[in-house]
């Protein structure tokens, strides 16, 4: 009597084929938010990063380490395909957000979602407002009151906002250069990015203003999967949740930073962090 | 030991004097032909130069106003014709062009710099005058507009090179696409730079004369439109300096301050709006 019903179509069941939003639900539901498999990466005929596949947690401070020249920022490059604006550079492989792969999507759309902070600030020469702003306005936000809001919660967002209050309209250049690195920082915020790179953001600054950074990303954490390269251990350290480590273009070690530290699995690993090279 | 280093001493000392001297010899011979020019032309600049047409020959008096807006008239083609192209060009090769295309450009753009003037006018008297059959202020704008692009596009890919790589960067990190990163960030931070290369190029043209002449020609009147036959200043002073009339002499002398003067300023202006920050840049 009546119609039998289908049963349902269970995952993992062979001839299934997997649809890639299977792939993204997969990717959300497991806390995984960057999968990186077997990335190879050339700079013309020479190649920089091998085979390297490393897994990023949702809302976690990944942090990169290594000795320089060792691949590590052109590895973060990668991930938002920054690296394509240097004629010559190729990369093979896979990187996933969310389970989609980022060599096939909009370059423009994937930027939106996983910002990036450089190494030298380079604020606009624009006024801080603006700075901010410019996100906004070429993701196509026009709206004034919300432009100024948004402005206002990434300066409080990045740890800016007391300082610079009351000259928002004043040139980004006049700010110090801890200033102006968390300008930055809420430049690449205010377009609410669900990744957010960051290349040896404190490499230029002193211990106080690298204080402060450090401050603000932990207060990121919850909102913001961060992945941070830096030479300073210490600064890996403290920060981060997970941490890699790379050398001539291998990812010899991926852990959990206090595994990492404390125990390492790898002879290069603990000679690096008790700094017997790099 | 001791003569060898009184030696090295002469000769540092002598090579110094030398270089000197030559630096003073170049800045003089400059000074000299701008303070000639400037005695002369002053002293017969008049009102009535300013605003009035020329005499006819054999009389007196006259001026050269007609000569005066026919420079700004063939200025004006020449920087309709000439500055987008130069610009909008120097843009993609600082900014898309791949490296054989660019250097190809590049190149030319240079050899076109190097061109002899006179052989920008036989061009412009080849594809604008003989067709129409008449000199026209077009004709003559044109061949100072081609005269511009090498000039505009070399000068805007040199100053948007100058742009940090960084804020390129940092632009495009934020989802911006690559011709909006350059439009909002990459231009506004060298365009007074770019002005002012347009500007000093404009000038460079404003003085040349071999272009202008079998394209602009000349005109004792007043020219209409941009079709006519046009008087300019350079073509003005080479015909009245080779006449055989001591007023005609004494014009040529004003017509050179006047042109002169305009140069000039259009040098200082530049240069004022070159050295002062933008307003956002002030601290």
């Amino acid at each position: 009597m009546g119609k039998v019903t289908e049963p349902e179509v269970i995952i993992g069941v062979p001839g299934y084929e997997r649809t890639a939003e299977d792939a993204e639900k997969e990717a959300r539901e497991s806390g995984l938010k960057v999968a990186v498999n077997r990335l190879n990466f050339f700079y013309g005929p020479r190649q920089v990063l091998f085979d390297v596949s490393l897994r990023i947690l949702e809302r976690k401070i990944t942090a990169l380490i290594g000795p320089s020249g060792c691949g590590k920022s052109t590895f973060l490059r990668t991930l938002n395909r920054m690296h394509e604006t240097v004629r010559g550079t190729r990369a093979e492989g896979e990187v996933l957000l969310d389970g989609r792969n980022i060599f096939e999507m909009d370059v423009v759309n994937l930027r939106r979602r996983v910002g990036m902070v450089f190494q030298k600030s380079n604020p606009f020469p624009k006024s801080i407002f603006e700075n901010v702003a410019y996100g906004l306005k070429v993701n196509g936000t026009t709206r004034r009151v919300q432009v100024a809001e948004v402005v206002e919660k990434s300066l409080i967002r990045a740890a800016l906002w007391d300082e610079v209050k009351d000259h928002l309209h004043k040139s980004a250049y006049a700010l110090s250069g801890g200033q102006q690195q968390r300008l930055c920082i809420a430049r690449a915020l205010a377009i609410d990015p669900e990744v957010l790179l960051l290349d040896e953001p404190c490499s230029a600054l002193d211990p106080i203003a690298t204080a402060k950074i450090e401050e603000l990303l932990f207060a990121l954490i919850g909102s913001c999967t961060i992945i941070i390269v830096t030479h300073n251990m210490q600064q890996a350290a403290r920060v981060a949740d997970q941490t890699g480590f790379f050398l001539m273009g291998k990812l010899i070690e991926f852990n959990k930073t206090d595994i990492i530290f404390k125990n390492p699995a790898r002879k290069e690993t603990e000679d690096y962090i008790t700094g017997r090279f790099g | 030991m001791n003569s060898r280093l009184g030696w090295r001493k002469f000769v540092n000392a002598f090579m110094l004097t030398l270089t000197g001297l030559c630096a003073l010899l170049s800045v003089s011979v400059l000074l000299i032909v701008l303070g000639y020019l400037g005695w002369n032309g002053w002293q017969y600049l008049t009102w009535t130069f300013l605003t009035h047409l020329p005499a006819a020959v054999g009389e007196t008096g006259g001026g050269m106003a007609n000569a005066i807006i026919g420079s700004g008239k063939l200025l004006l083609v020449a920087a309709v014709t000439g500055i987008p192209t130069g610009l909008l060009g120097g843009i993609y090769l600082a900014e898309f062009g791949g490296k054989t295309f660019t250097f190809m450009v590049r190149y030319s753009a240079d050899l076109l710099n190097g061109v002899p003037s006179i052989v920008m006018g036989i061009f412009a008297y080849t594809v604008v005058v003989l067709p129409m059959r008449h000199f026209s202020a077009l004709a003559g704008g044109l061949a100072l507009g081609i005269m511009l692009i090498p000039i505009v596009l070399r000068s805007t890919e040199d100053f948007l090179r100058a742009v940090p790589n960084p804020l390129r960067e940092g632009a495009l990190a934020l989802g911006a696409s690559k011709w909006k990163a350059i439009a909002t960030i990459v231009i506004p931070a060298s365009i007074r730079a770019i002005a002012t290369g347009s500007l000093l190029a404009l000038a460079r043209v404003a003085g040349e004369t071999a272009p202008l002449l079998f394209t602009s020609f000349n005109n004792q009147f007043w020219s209409h439109g941009f079709n006519q036959p046009t008087a300019s200043l350079p073509v003005m002073i080479y015909e009245y300096a080779i006449s055989p009339y001591p007023d005609w002499h004494r014009q040529a002398w004003a017509a050179g301050f006047i042109l002169l003067m305009l140069v000039l300023i259009a040098n200082v202006g530049a240069r004022l709006i070159l050295s002062r920050k933008s307003p956002a840049l002030r601290g």
